[in-house]
């Protein structure tokens, strides 16, 4: 596990003054959680987490729903409190402030908008309470909504927007307050495929372009995958791994990182016995395994094992071969149709195959 | 074919439900003191006697006050069970819930009684506060359906979206969750009051003598030289319950699809 390279701390005073108590340095981390846990009753939400999210980066916390993702975002946030452990922003302790004492703001899963207001008024909103002069208000309001791309749409109604559009001004009604931290909750979870990911670049730029620190909760690994400068992997309540998506992917930590990031191509017990020639639990990615005849020889450096075509499934741009192994197990294999037809593709099923692949490529798991 | 056996069978429906009101509503202006049909000629002047009448200006004036009393009593404990029980998981929150809602399908009678028993024995005075109380169990029903409705309906987290914002807790009661319950909380104290105010059963035992404008109408209804009066009154009873529930229906409506944002 990576953690970022962070220079030996000279404790600067900071352009943030947050109270005499809270000393605030430039190179403490945007959020830290120490030996958080949460509890409902007799069920453990978060148990006894550690993370640190660097000022400036855009951080994603993937997990399956019940991983204790959404909770862990709910602290920092401030809408619940952790049962046990400390959460700090930029060094200062916030683990029992109010939600409208902390330096950050939230984009909703449902987005949130107030229905008895126009656009302009929920976007102005954190500025009103807070009692920003009106004109000054006006004007960033008018900012953060060209920045989403709805300059112009002050006077609409929620109820008059399309889901895009919501959940744009739902952006905007955060940014607008200049938070040191945006959290984002699932908040493309309710777009079309196409839509979602035009909004993942926007949100990506966004990041950039604010030098805020994002953190995004969400459930999809492409997600997770396209944004993050680096990503948690969450499951039952704690932090399977984090690095960034390279690592995340490429070198999984567990068995539990390796399928939800991906397919999970395990090789254990005889599979890898016979195939790695050690114990353990392995995992090779399916692009990274070539499929050829079963009399084809395999080069220096790679491994190799024979197979029958179990079931294929064909994906438009390349097609999946499910690959049931002499030595026990499965493994999936991806191939680009560069040159074959579905028709092809699916004629190889019940055909005996060779797979090979680098050694290289072969991960050992920890158990999880 | 269909269609028309639909709007035959709704027309029968409302004539059933109304043309007895329609029949009140014309004997209110007959010149006739009798109940003959068909009226020869028509009148105002019963209107003018009924407002001349004394006991009937006192029980309006009753009907109204009892009804406002109740209407507010209402709008008091129906809004805040209704923000305590959708906001709060507690030991009895069921049981609550169905303590409320019951005294609307309480027989009046039983409610009645039961009320009259509990005075006498606390040897409380009949009176506007009795009646006031009376009204109340079952108005505080409509109050609080409608808020818990309209909660229900209302994202959950707008009122955390407000906390994130900046806002203090009453700043979002006052900018948020005020604002979107409005027209429900306005709908409910319009049906409570409607319902206060054309009550006859529960009032009967908790008015000792005096008179609600629905209780003047039962003591003179057999007075055959009272009947023009009653029949004015009526009218006045009927109008009076019908608008609140129009512009409570209104209410509803309108919000209905400007509310799920």
């Amino acid at each position: 596990m990576a953690v970022e390279p962070m220079s030996p701390a000279p404790t600067l005073s900071s352009p943030h003054p947050a109270g005499p108590v809270a000393r605030e340095s430039a190179h403490d981390p945007a959020v830290l959680l120490d030996g958080v846990s949460k509890r409902f009753g007799e069920v453990t939400a978060v148990d006894g987490l550690d993370l640190e999210v660097t000022d400036g980066e855009f951080f994603s916390m993937l997990g399956p729903s019940g991983s204790g993702k959404t909770t862990t975002l709910r602290m920092i946030a401030g809408f619940e409190t952790p049962t046990t452990g400390r959460i700090r922003l930029h060094g200062r302790d916030v683990s029992r402030v109010a939600p409208y004492d902390r330096d950050v703001n939230t984009v909703f899963q449902d987005y949130a908008l107030f229905p008895h207001m126009s656009v302009g008024e929920n976007v102005g909103y954190g500025l009103m309470v807070r009692k920003v002069p009106r004109d000054e208000r006006r004007r960033r309001v008018a900012d953060a909504l060209s920045m989403v791309r709805l300059a112009g749409y002050e006077r609409r109604r929620p109820a008059e927007l399309s889901g895009g559009q919501r959940q744009r001004v739902a952006l905007a009604r955060a940014i607008v307050n200049r938070p040191r931290v945006l959290l984002l909750d699932e908040p493309l979870g309710a777009l079309d495929l196409k839509l979602r990911e035009e909004m993942q670049l926007f949100l990506k730029a966004l990041q950039l372009d604010l030098g805020i620190t994002f953190i995004y909760v969400t459930h999809d690994q492409q997600e997770a995958l396209t944004m993050s400068d680096r990503i948690a992997v969450f499951n039952l309540g704690r932090v399977a791994q984090v690095g960034s998506p390279a690592e995340i992917y490429e070198r999984p930590a567990t068995p539990f990182v390796a399928g939800f990031v991906g397919t999970s191509n395990l090789l254990t017990d005889d599979a890898a016995r016979l195939l790695v020639g050690r114990e353990g639990t392995f995992t090779v990615r399916p692009e990274k395994i070539r499929l050829s005849d079963p009399d084809e020889m395999h080069t220096a450096g790679e491994s190799s094992a024979l197979g029958r075509i179990r079931d294929v499934v064909y994906l438009g741009s390349e097609t999946r071969y499910i690959v049931a192994l002499e030595a026990g197990g499965e493994l999936v294999v991806t191939r680009q149709n560069l040159e074959t037809s579905s028709m092809e593709a699916l004629a190889a099923r019940g055909r005996q195959v060779r797979l090979s692949w680098n050694r290289e490529h072969v991960l050992a798991l920890k158990a999880s | 074919m269909g269609r028309l056996g639909l709007r035959l069978a709704t027309g029968s429906v409302l004539a059933f439900l109304y043309i007895p009101l329609v029949i009140i509503f014309l004997f209110a202006f007959n010149a006739d003191r009798g109940q003959s049909w068909p009226i020869r000629s028509y009148t105002v002047r019963w209107f003018g006697d009924a407002l001349a009448n004394g006991d009937v200006r006192d029980a309006l004036l009753l009907s109204v006050e009892a009804a406002l009393g109740a209407t507010a009593i209402s709008l008091l404990l129906g809004s805040l069970a209704a923000l305590a029980v959708h906001r709060f998981r507690f030991f009895g929150r069921e049981t609550i819930s169905f303590a409320l809602v019951l005294p609307l399908a309480l027989p009046g009678i039983v409610t009645g009684m039961a009320l009259n028993a509990t005075i006498n024995t606390a040897g409380i005075g009949f009176g506007l506060v009795t009646i006031i109380v009376g009204h109340a169990t079952f108005c505080i029903v409509v109050v609080y359906n409608n808020i818990l409705a309209r909660l229900r309906r209302t994202s959950s987290s707008i009122e955390e979206a407000s906390l994130d914002l900046g806002a203090t807790t009453w700043q979002t009661f006052r900018y948020v969750t005020l604002p979107v319950l409005r027209t429900a909380i306005l709908a409910g104290a319009l049906l409570a009051f409607a319902l206060s105010f054309d009550e006859v059963i529960v009032t009967t035992f908790t008015a000792g003598t005096d008179e609600t404008l629905p209780i003047w109408i039962l003591n003179h209804l057999r007075q055959p030289n009272q009947r023009p009066i009653v029949n004015v009154v009526a009218v006045a009873v009927i109008v009076l319950s019908a608008v609140p529930v129009y512009l409570s229906q209104r209410l509803s409506a309108s919000d209905a699809g400007g509310l799920s944002g």
